[in-house]
Formats: C-alpha cells, structure tokens, sequence
C-alpha cells in the first residue's frame, strides 16, 4: 500500500496528459463577434485534439512544485566552468517586458520600430568597441549560431578571392564541441591542433599545420583551460601569414572583457555569447544570443540584418540592412530580441566603468580558488588562471577511487551545483570551476570549505561519495538505459 | 584598487575583499594576475557612456520603448510567420519563475528534474498536435527547423537535392539557402502543383497553411515524395492545426513550424521556438536536445537528457548539428498555452482566427479596388490585392490607429498579406475596412 506521502511524491510526477479531466479548461474563451462562415470541408479538418483538459490552478501548482527539483542561480552558486553562470540583474527582465519592446511585430515598417533599431544600433556598437572589431550582426541565435555565420563568412571570403582550395580549420584540442560541429556544418575540415605542456598553443604544431589549404583558426580566447595564451600574438600572425581566417570563440569573454581587445590580437571574427558575459538568463538551455563581430576582413559578409543609423539635420533614422556581400539570414527574423534588450540593458547599467571590473573580479575569484585548493585536487597546469581554473581529481581517483563525477554529485547536498566536468577533453578527471564576478568571497570561503572536505570524506568514506547525492528528488540515473530504450513522450496507458 | 570608484550592484567585492583575496593568491596587484596579456595591449580606455542607475536607464528604455507603434495600441493585421494571439497571464507567471528563468541547460539530472519534466511535456504535446512520433525540445525559430530538417533528409537519403514548393515564406526560404551553402544541397523551388521531381531528390518541403494563408494539397506532394523515396518535409503553424489535420495523417516524415503562436510574445522577431518532431525512424538522426524517461538508482522515474551521442559536446565533427544553447524557456511557455488552452480551448482559438478573417476577407473584398484574388481554403490569413503600392496604404493606415498587413508587393503586385486572430475585434476589421474605403488607392 502507498503511504500518503509517497503517493504526493508521485502525484508530482504525474504528466499533464494524466491529470486531464473531462471538461476542465485552463483559460477563459473569448466569443465570436463575427457571423459564421462555412467550415472547410470536414476532409480537411482533424477529428480529435487530444491535448490536456486542466484548470488553472492545477496548472499553476503542478509547474510551481516540479520548479523546486531545479537548481537555479537564484538559489544556487553554479561554479560552472566555461558557462558563466553570474547573477542574472532583474532590471533587464523589466526593461525586456516593456510593451513598447514584447508586443513589437518583427515584419512593422521600420519607421514604426524606431526605438527598438535604435537600441538594435546601441547594442551592435558597445560590442564593436568592447571587443575591437569593426561590425556586428546580432543576428545569431546562440553561440553555436554565431560559429556557423563566422565560419560561412570565412568560407564565403575566401571563394569571392577565387581560394577555393581553402578547406581546412585548425580546432584546438581544449575546444568545445560547437567548434568542430560549427566547422563541419560550414563545409570545413576540422583539424585538430595539440596544446603544449603549459596549455598554450603548440607554435611547432602550428606552424606545420598552416598550408594554402588553410582556411583559418577557431580559437577560444582565454582557452577552456582557463588560461591566457601567451603565445596568441605568434597564433594569429601565423594564420593570418598563411591566408587563414582568426576565429575567436567569445565564450570566455569574461575573463577579458573591458581589459583587451580581440580586434588588437589579430582576431578576424569572434562571436559573443550574450547569455554567458552579458546575463541573459539561461532558462534551462536557452533562448541565448551569439551575435558574430567581424574586423575589416569579413565585415562585409556579416548575416542580414545589420542596423544602420543616417544623421540627417541633426535628425536620425534607422535601419535594418543586409551588408554588401552577407552570408545572408541565420533566422526568419533580427535574432533573439528579447536576449538583446536584456544584454544592452545590462552593459550600460555598468557602462565604461563597471565593464572591466567584470573581468577584474572574474580573474580574482578563480584565483582565489585555485591558491586555496591547491594541495587538495591536482592541478595540471600550475600558473595563473584567468576566469576559471581547471582542477582533477586524478589524485583522490588514484588514492581512493573517487572520481570527478562523485565530487560533483557531493556538491549537490551541500547546495552548490556541480562544476564542469571531464571537460575539456585532455584532462583527465577534470573539474573546471568559474566562480564569476556576481559570487562574494563568503560565499566562495564556504565552496572552498566543502571542496576540502569532501576531498576528507573521499579518504574517510568513499561511498558517501560513490552515492551522491543524497538529498535530492531523485538519485542518480541510468541514462544508459534511457538510451538503449527510448521512451520520449507520453503515452496512454496499455 | 578596483580599476576606478564604481561599485556594481552586481559584484559584491569590496576592495578589503580584494586585497584579501589577492593576498591569499599572494600577488601584490590585480594587474599580476593579467600578466599573460601581451605588453601594450592591456587597453580599458572604452569610448562609451558612463555607468547609469537603474531611475535613468529605465526612462531610457521607455523613451525608446515609446518611439515604437506597438501592436495593442495599434489595431495590428501583421502575420506572415509571427502571429499575435492572447496569452493566459499564467504563461509569464510561470516562465517568469527563478527556478526556470535562472537554471542552467539539464546536464545534471538531479538538480534539474523540473526542466526536464517540463521540457518531457514539450515533446508529449507536440506530439499530440502533430500526430509524429517524437519530437525534440525545439529549434531557435521556425525557420532554423525547417532547414535543419533539409539537412536530416539529405543525411538519411544520402540524396543532396531539396524541392521545395514555392508557397513556403520566402524568410524561411532564404534561412534554408544560409544553410545549404556549404553541404552543397541543390534547391528546386516546384510550384505546388508539381508533377515530378528528380529521382535523386531528398525531400520535399511543403508549407501548411502556406505563407499565403492557404491550405496546399499535401497529400499528393507526399505520394510524389515518397514514390520518389524522398522524405515530406511539413513546416505547419500550430494553431491551425487546432482545427485542421495533422501531418502525419497526410504521411509527412519530418514536421517542423514556429512554436511563437503558442503563447510567445511577438517580442520584434525573438526569442522564439522552432518545433521539430518526426517518424520513430528517424530519431538518431534529429538535432536537437532530447529528453527521455528512465529510473534512478531506487528505481524512481525522472527524466534525462537522452541520445546524446547525436550531439556535439559527444560527437564533435560528426554530430547532427552543431545546436547547443537553444529555447528550452521559450519551449516551457509553449507547454504551459497549450496546458491552459487544453483540448477544447485550442480548437476555439484556432476557429475564431478562421471566422475573423473570413468576415474579414468578405468585407475587403466588397471595397472598390481591392480584391482577394486567391482561391482556395485559407485559415487566418490571406492575400489582397490593392488598387496601390501596399507600403504607402499602409503609412496611411498608421494615421487611423491601424498597423497594416505585410507588403508582399514583391511576390504578388500589390499584395497585401493580411492575417486576422482572436486578437482582432470586430470594431477593429470594421475600422480597417473603412479605412481602406477612404484611403482607395493611395498615392
């Protein structure tokens, strides 16, 4: 027999589809004001909908209590490498919910949408003079969408110069897996470049790497080691004396934003992800936004549109355009609005003096953290990080059997959301923490706490570990299984 | 200390914080710790405004704000793949939660079975409304799924040509060109009354409604595909389907359409979601997340992100797509419409657009000059012919409170593309009927 308490546990799971009742209905109708016209043909119409009948209390409870398995950053430190979980300011939310910005049709006559391009305009410029490029398109969905636009702008640059033998993109090894999906996507060829000992690019590699069939370099700067390469200045000299298009991953803008500029390093196009730098909220996976910035070299291919502004007797207009030889549209629309509302509203609460303290923060944080573990976890590459700093758990997977993913999982019960993990790839057992700026340093204090002591109970009681975590809805899965038999959607009940 | 005196509201580090913290690092200064940094290019001299408090920003954002004509204000007739209809006050409350708005994407199952069992319902409903199989927790827009589905065909056919009827909305038509660049995918635009199509054909993308607002007979387009052994590629509106057939009653393989009419904003053109569900058969071959059912250790249902291998962060070069960052809160506003609209309610909607704009094209029809030279069914849209150049009737419509239909002058002679939803009062058609009695032909 269930318990009653058992049975609200599973009450909570219970899907829409089996809560429906007959004659329930979650939302008032409003009449028809109009006489009838004749319906089409019944042929054409569908006999049944099958879609949930609850009311609107049921609705509001059941979304309401399932809201509290999630960890959010409203609730929860995400130390979460290469994702930037920061504090998401709850200004932009109310500026992005201004009708005169939420109620706006995408297709009104540009002269209607004034304000709006205007702040399109406002945006596109900030990210030109933060990251030293020339243009920007803020067409790009998400970062990976920003990838796939800078790379058609290589590919479409280099067949306009009659260099069609161009088809291949040197990937770092520590890349993020958008970056060889993104190349491959664009009709590249993705070669894999190898980091040398102290996690900077290795120059020999590079150098013979480089050929006429080069089409260019995709690079994260800082990379996802959480590391400055030092050596960036020789990286992109190399690529660009070989006829290769610089591509930098913004992904870590953070860690640099304010304090240097891609353009200055050589950088031909970067993408920027307004969801990470620039507080957009994550909202479980999105909606984000990847605007492409491009330097002299390929602003000309930028996605459509691109805002313009006209100064005319001291009036001005703007507009929407496609520029002159543009890769063309990367949606139906001018990208993700509502995440440029919020980033734009975001960069000028900071404005020119609060930008580089971003980073500043960012850069004390992770160091922090690293002087303080240092000892506990091990430490592939011992030199000054910059926004997040890579640890592994090699030394308590040898000594105790504990892997990086039991660390993470202990995190959990103690309220922190797991770090980045077996990310990047030449890691092994990697653990790869970004405290980011928004985290005050007693709450970085009690992460380092718990981080000490769970490298004790690792020695003490490594199951403890093995099982975590321990206090949430549910214990760890088998996803696996999920996998192997894939059970995707409701169904009825056999 | 800091570089200069401003204290962000968003950063609570203090200068004592600081100089403890680079105290512990045992560095004297913060600059030390960007001592990678090539000498001369340390450069913070950024050419923008000063910092604002959040009184004047927000007087600046309405200032903007107010330099807009904003549908609600104004009687708005615009459609042609972004649809304005009424959302229920619970879709913002709930999407508005911390607990969803601030989460991170699912990759950690146990503290994040309130996205996943929400994205879960995603895939259950859509499936529901479109009578597929599966379908994934969405794409970034309608568009983006339409041309990730031509990308899918041409990887399961093997085949690198795509016929794609003429009547899909041009936007989505150059998304798809963007996407077929590179793979080298041959587009053929067929009319919709196409009797064959290359053997070495991959798919065959269809539009339903179209973007003129008419219903095509897909049916026959399926038999032609699949006779071809082509896939039919479906890109439908949701609302419509309110009322009308599923695809998969007419044998679509792949259906894709924009999730916005499902309680999204009109929000100038985003954030949106592009809805994507197909047969079984194809699963391993979707982009996308993907959440599926399993057990936890107790042997307890919950939800993971599932067939992950599929993706890029697993599969690199080799995945389905290079999509990381998608919708999912958008997807959770489109779960909580169509929970609150529910079986009947959905129907009433979809029924309501299609009376409107019946009444609608009835009445414009009856003024001097104007015509609605289609024939066909259309659902809540559909085309005028004007006795003008369409962008100079609608600057006048403007002057009497009312945002025209989309000027499509450049795929039909003075075409106006003008769409109707339950949003549209009557007194509002009747407004734009007198209107257009008055303006006649512009100019």
């Amino acid at each position: 027999m269930t318990s009653l308490l058992d049975r609200a546990a599973l009450d909570r799971r219970k899907l829409l589809m089996d809560r429906s009742r007959s004659g329930r209905i979650g939302t008032t109708l409003p009449p028809l004001d109009v006489p009838e016209s004749q319906l089409p043909d019944s042929s054409m119409l569908r006999d049944e909908l099958d879609l949930p009948e609850v009311s609107e209390g049921e609705i509001v409870r059941y979304f309401s209590q399932i809201s509290q398995f999630n960890f959010s950053i409203d609730h929860n430190f995400y130390p979460l490498g290469s994702c930037t979980m920061k504090y998401n300011p709850k200004l932009n939310d109310e500026i992005a919910s201004i009708p005169g910005f939420a109620q706006i049709h995408p297709l009104q006559p540009v002269a209607t949408v004034q304000g709006a391009v205007k702040l399109v305009w406002e945006l596109q410029e900030v990210l030109n003079e933060i990251t030293g490029m020339a243009g920007c398109s803020l067409a790009p969905m998400a970062g990976a969408d920003g990838e796939l636009a800078g790379l058609l702008m290589a590919r479409a640059y280099h067949l306009d110069r009659g260099d069609d033998k161009r088809k291949n993109v040197l990937i770092p090894d520590s890349a993020h897996g958008t970056n060889p999906a993104s190349a491959a996507m664009a009709g590249f060829n993705v070669v894999t470049l190898p980091s040398d000992s102290a996690g900077n690019t290795d120059l020999d590699a590079l150098r013979d790497s480089v050929s006429d069939e080069l089409a260019g370099l995709m690079i994260t700067l800082p990379s996802t080691l959480g590391l400055f390469d030092s050596n960036i200045l020789d990286v992109t000299q190399i690529v660009r004396d070989a006829g290769g298009i610089v591509y930098g991953d913004g992904a870590n803008l953070n860690a640099i934003v304010g304090r240097v500029k891609f353009g200055d390093l050589g950088f031909d196009v970067i993408h920027s992800n307004l969801h990470k730098t620039f507080t957009q909220p994550h909202g479980g996976g999105g909606p984000g936004a990847g605007p492409v910035i491009a330097g002299p070299r390929l602003v000309d291919y930028l996605p459509t549109p691109v805002a313009g502004r006209k100064e005319d007797n001291g009036e001005e207009t703007f507009s929407l355009d496609a520029p002159a030889n543009t890769i063309g549209r990367m949606g139906a629309f001018h990208g993700n609005f509502g995440a440029l509302v919020r980033a734009w509203s975001y960069i000028f609460t900071l404005g020119k003096e609060g930008i580089p303290q971003i980073s500043e923060d960012a850069v004390i944080n992770a160091n922090y953290i690293l002087s303080e573990l240092k000892g506990y976890y091990d430490l592939p590459y011992d030199r000054t990080c910059m926004h997040e700093v890579v640890f592994a758990a090699t030394n308590l997977r040898r000594e105790h059997g504990v892997r990086a993913m039991d660390v993470a999982k202990r995190l959990i019960d103690y309220g922190i959301h797991p770090p980045t993990m077996y990310f990047p790839l030449v890691v092994e057992e990697a653990l790869m923490i970004e405290p980011t700026e928004t985290e005050s340093k007693e709450t970085l204090d009690y992460f380092i706490e718990v981080m000490k002591q769970i490298a004790a109970e690792a020695a003490d009681d490594p199951d403890l570990l093995h099982e975590a975590p321990h206090n949430t809805p549910n214990t760890r899965l088998d996803e696996a299984r999920a996998a192997r038999r894939p059970d995707l959607r409701w169904r009825p009940k056999a | 200390m800091a570089t200069n005196e401003f204290q962000s509201p968003y950063v609570p580090n203090t200068d004592p914080d600081r100089r403890a913290m680079l105290d512990a690092i045992g560095v004297d200064s913060i600059e030390e710790l960007f001592a990678d940094i090539p000498d001369g290019y340390l450069n913070y001299d950024l050419d923008m405004p000063s910092a604002r408090n959040e009184l004047d920003l927000t007087r600046y954002a309405r200032e903007l704000a107010a330099m807009n004509r904003t549908p609600g204000e104004y009687a708005c007739f615009l459609g042609a793949g972004s649809y304005r209809h009424h959302i229920p006050a619970v879709v913002r409350q709930i999407t508005s939660r911390s607990e969803y708005m601030t989460a991170y994407t699912p990759y950690q199952p146990e503290v994040s079975q309130g996205t996943l069992q929400t994205a879960f319902e995603f895939q259950s409903l859509i499936c529901q409304l479109t009578g597929m199989d599966v379908a994934n927790l969405g794409m970034y827009d309608g568009s983006t799924s339409l041309a990730e589905a031509a990308l899918m065909a041409s990887r399961i056919t093997r085949r690198h040509r795509a016929a794609v009827v003429d009547s899909v909305s041009p936007l989505y038509r150059e998304v798809l060109d963007t996407y077929v660049q590179a793979p080298g995918i041959e587009i053929d635009t067929v009319p919709a009354s196409v009797e064959s199509i290359p053997e070495d054909t991959a798919c065959v993308i269809v539009q339903q409604p179209n973007f003129y607002g008419y219903i095509e007979d897909v049916d026959r387009l399926a038999k032609l595909a699949h006779d071809a052994g082509a896939l039919l590629i479906v890109s439908v509106d949701p609302v419509s389907l309110g009322m009308f057939r599923p695809p998969s009653d007419y044998g679509a393989d792949i259906v894709v359409g924009e999730g916005q009419a499902l309680g999204v904003p009109t929000t100038f053109g985003g954030p949106y979601v592009g809805l994507f569900a197909c047969k079984q058969d194809y699963i391993r071959q979707m982009p996308g997340r993907i959440v599926g059912k399993t057990v936890d250790t107790r042997g307890e249902e919950a939800y993971v992100l599932t067939l992950q291998t599929r993706e890029q962060h697993i599969r690199r070069e080799r995945a389905t797509s290079n999509i990381c960052t998608a919708v999912a809160l958008i997807a959770l506003m489109s779960t909580v419409y169509l929970a609150s609209f529910g079986r009947r309610g959905l129907r009433h909607v979809a029924e309501l657009c299609y009376h409107k704009s019946h009444y609608a094209a009835d009445r414009i029809e009856a003024i001097p000059g104007y015509s609605v030279p289609l024939d066909g069914t259309f659902f809540q849209e559909f085309v005028v012919e004007c006795p003008g150049d369409p962008s100079e009737i609608n600057e006048k419509l403007l002057d009497h409170g009312i945002i025209g239909g989309a000027d499509i002058s450049s795929q039909v002679p003075n075409g106006m593309l003008v769409c109707v939803t339950e949003m549209n009062t009557r007194d509002e058609i009747d407004n734009l009927v007198a209107a257009l009695t008055e303006i006649g032909g512009a100019a």
